[in-house]
């Protein structure tokens, strides 16, 4: 495979991390190569944000070490610094600078030479040449997410680490920012970005899933599908919620998902769940047909399966 | 119909308030900590009356005589002799310093002329800068003269004082010889608000990063800790200055203070003043959780800033333990110093001795700042 002999930027192995007895971030180790598209996957309060700020020297590990962009995360996190855009979760510009002014902070905090030219540029790119001189506080949900990236591209960075970058953003501003994010992969810029959103897990080309500060899946979207050991059925029906309410009594039946009119239905023992389904099929009058599970039900079968570890 | 005060709600905020209050251990240490402190202040350290302020003594003779007017002196327990002197450039030196508060000079031929009759007087030198520190004890020499040699003038001698007292004091009150409290208060004023303003302003510098998120953003870029603290601090000089500038053009002009020292040695003088205060904000800034934090310990400087630092009451007057917290703050130098200047003159030479103790507290309160300025989020 490709993948073998390309350069990996961030590499860390064991990295755990504890708030106050409370651990965050459970020996997780990752790899990421030069030009992935890396979705960072889990639930809310999993580990993500802390695992983020680990890799850019934001929080220093208890245990464990790695090294990104070829520097140690613990030593060397100042070289680090340099050559990384971070994106935070949260809005963290000035909201009281204007939006170049904050451009232009940034081009001075990254010692950018011709400062004025890289921010017009930054300016044009953005759409915002004529919002130049508008507070950053003022600008809507899409728009301060587009001069966040925007700000953490400015320098040029190796690596972007994105933390949630979509949430609170409608669907068009959401397409324009992820072809921006594919744009900049292919020029080579390794993107680790973290989401809770499956359309956009579909857009990364390696995945990872965490859940309660543990690793519990790596790979490739269609590798995570076929390495679950999920069988997935869809049904169609006019009355999905009774129907569901049904499908949940079958005990191969672990996972029933509603989607407009259609339920998905999944389970790991694909042989006893076709048995009952076609049972089922009879005795309600309903058509279900096998498909490919879908990225959701696979996390939720790693999440809960991760539980059932924990427990 | 709407209830007014329904109890149970009203119990869900007073419980809620509690709880809120308990959680938030600053506040709940300056409940019971402010009282206390404000007692041990008030109750212990604060002596209008203040007694053996520091004297030096001029003389130009020394007899049984002179020596028994001394010790008179010294037993009202107003004054103690921390110096002893026949020059009478010393002398000044020493008052100007403000190593002494007093400086009592007997002239050459004291004893012969008491001996004759002539009532010959001896001149006490006040530094009354600070009106409220010398008044008691310049009430308290009145007496002298009447008292001091009933045991020595006996015999063939009592005469001398059966018509009135053998010699009289004449009082000299320096720097400020009307004893116009303005003189003293408009100055120290002057720090006052710097410390309130400067130490206020940069304590919410950092915190207000921590609590808008962008913290967060700075963290992540390549600054360092100097940077930010440094740059943080530079406008503040500037505002600062326009302080300074203000407050000194009433104090000339509408209070009328004098102005006996160098402009330029008060500019450079107010900057260590700046920086000494600047550095404790951004100190407090780096330590405080939060902006309500800030603000909370900023005060907790502010309060034995004003009291203890000789601004509000006479510093001389405060017990050991009140003293040497006081020395350790800048705002009691700095009156020294602008007190020393304004009033009294002062050249480079005094006006270093109260400038060197803002550097040395600056260089330490940055040391502090820096070592506790956090550069990870942990």
């Amino acid at each position: 495979m490709r993948m073998n002999n390309r350069e990996e930027i961030i590499k860390v192995k064991d990295m755990s991390k504890s708030f106050g007895g409370k651990v965050a971030v459970d020996k997780v180790s990752l790899s990421v190569y030069k030009g992935d598209i890396f979705g960072f996957l889990g639930p809310n309060g999993s580990g993500k944000t802390t695992t983020i700020r680990l890799l850019c020297g934001l929080l220093t590990p208890d245990e464990g070490e790695g090294r990104c962009l070829g520097y140690d995360i613990i030593k060397e996190a100042r070289h680090i610094k340099r050559q990384v855009g971070y994106m935070t979760q949260r809005f963290s510009f000035y909201e009281d600078l204007s939006v170049r002014e904050n451009l232009e902070f940034v081009a001075r905090m990254y010692h950018l030479q011709e400062r004025r030219k890289a921010v017009d540029e930054a300016l044009d790119n953005l759409g915002m040449k004529s919002r130049q001189t508008q507070l950053a506080g003022e600008l809507s949900g899409g728009w301060k997410q587009r001069l966040a990236l925007t700000a953490c591209m400015l320098h040029k960075p190796k690596l972007l680490l994105l933390d949630e970058p979509t949430s609170g953003v409608d669907p068009e501003a959401r397409r324009d920012f992820w072809e921006e994010i594919h744009r900049l992969a292919d020029e080579g810029v390794t993107v680790l970005v973290s989401t809770h959103y499956m359309d956009e897990a579909e857009r990364c080309n390696r995945l990872a899933y965490i859940a309660y500060g543990h690793l519990v899946g790596e790979g490739s979207p269609q590798s995570l599908i076929a390495d679950s050991g999920l069988a997935t059925w869809r049904i169609e029906s006019a009355d999905i919620h009774q129907v569901a309410e049904k499908l949940k009594r079958i005990n191969a039946v672990e996972q029933v998902a509603p989607f407009g009119t259609r339920l998905f239905v999944s389970g790991t023992d694909a042989q006893q769940l076709e048995q009952d389904l076609s049972a089922f099929a009879e005795q309600e009058g309903v058509n279900p047909e096998r498909t490919q599970p879908r990225l959701e039900d696979v996390f939720i079968q790693l999440m809960r399966s991760s539980e059932e570890k924990r427990w | 119909m709407v209830t007014l005060l329904s109890p149970i709600r009203l119990w869900a905020v007073v419980a809620k308030e509690f709880i809120q209050l308990r959680r938030d251990r600053l506040t709940f240490a300056m409940i019971i900590g402010i009282p206390l402190i404000q007692l041990a202040l008030f109750g212990f350290a604060i002596n209008s009356d203040p007694k053996e302020l520091p004297m030096a003594v001029r003389s130009a003779e020394s007899s049984a005589y002179t020596r028994s007017i001394i010790q008179a002196i010294v037993n009202t327990r107003y004054f103690n002799v921390t110096e002893i002197t026949d020059s009478e450039q010393t002398a000044n030196e020493i008052l100007a310093r403000g190593a002494a508060q007093f400086v009592i000079n007997i002239p050459a031929d004291f004893t012969r002329r008491l001996l004759r009759g002539e009532r010959p007087s001896l001149l006490l030198e006040a530094d009354a800068t600070d009106p409220a520190a010398t008044s008691n004890a310049l009430a308290a020499i009145k007496q002298i003269p009447n008292t001091a040699l009933a045991h020595d003038l006996n015999g063939p001698l009592a005469s001398l004082q059966s018509a009135g007292a053998p010699f009289s004091i004449d009082i000299h009150r320096r720097y400020n010889p009307e004893g116009v409290t303005q003189y003293n208060i408009v100055p120290g004023l002057m720090g006052v608000i710097l410390t309130m303003t400067m130490i206020m302003m940069t304590s919410l510098a950092i915190t207000r990063e921590h609590e808008r998120g962008t913290m967060e953003n700075l963290l992540a870029m390549p600054v360092q800790p100097l940077e930010v603290m440094v740059g943080k601090i530079t406008p503040y000089i500037l505002i600062g200055y326009i302080q300074v500038l203000v407050i000194l053009a009433a104090a000339l002009w509408v209070f009328h203070v004098p102005m006996l020292g160098s402009a330029l040695l008060l500019m450079l003088g107010v900057l260590l003043f700046i920086l000494a205060n600047l550095t404790v904000g951004i100190t407090i800034s780096s330590v405080a959780r939060n902006q309500a934090q800030a603000m909370q310990m900023s005060f907790f400087f502010f309060m034995p800033s004003i009291l203890l630092s000789g601004f509000m009451f006479p510093f001389r007057g405060m017990p050991q333990w009140a003293q040497v917290i006081g020395e350790a703050l800048p705002l009691t130098h700095f009156l020294r110093f602008i007190r020393g200047l304004l009033l009294k003159g002062n050249e480079w030479m005094a006006a270093w001795e109260h400038l060197w103790p803002l550097l040395a507290f600056t260089a330490v309160m940055m040391a502090i700042g820096l070592r506790r300025y956090r550069r990870t989020l942990d």
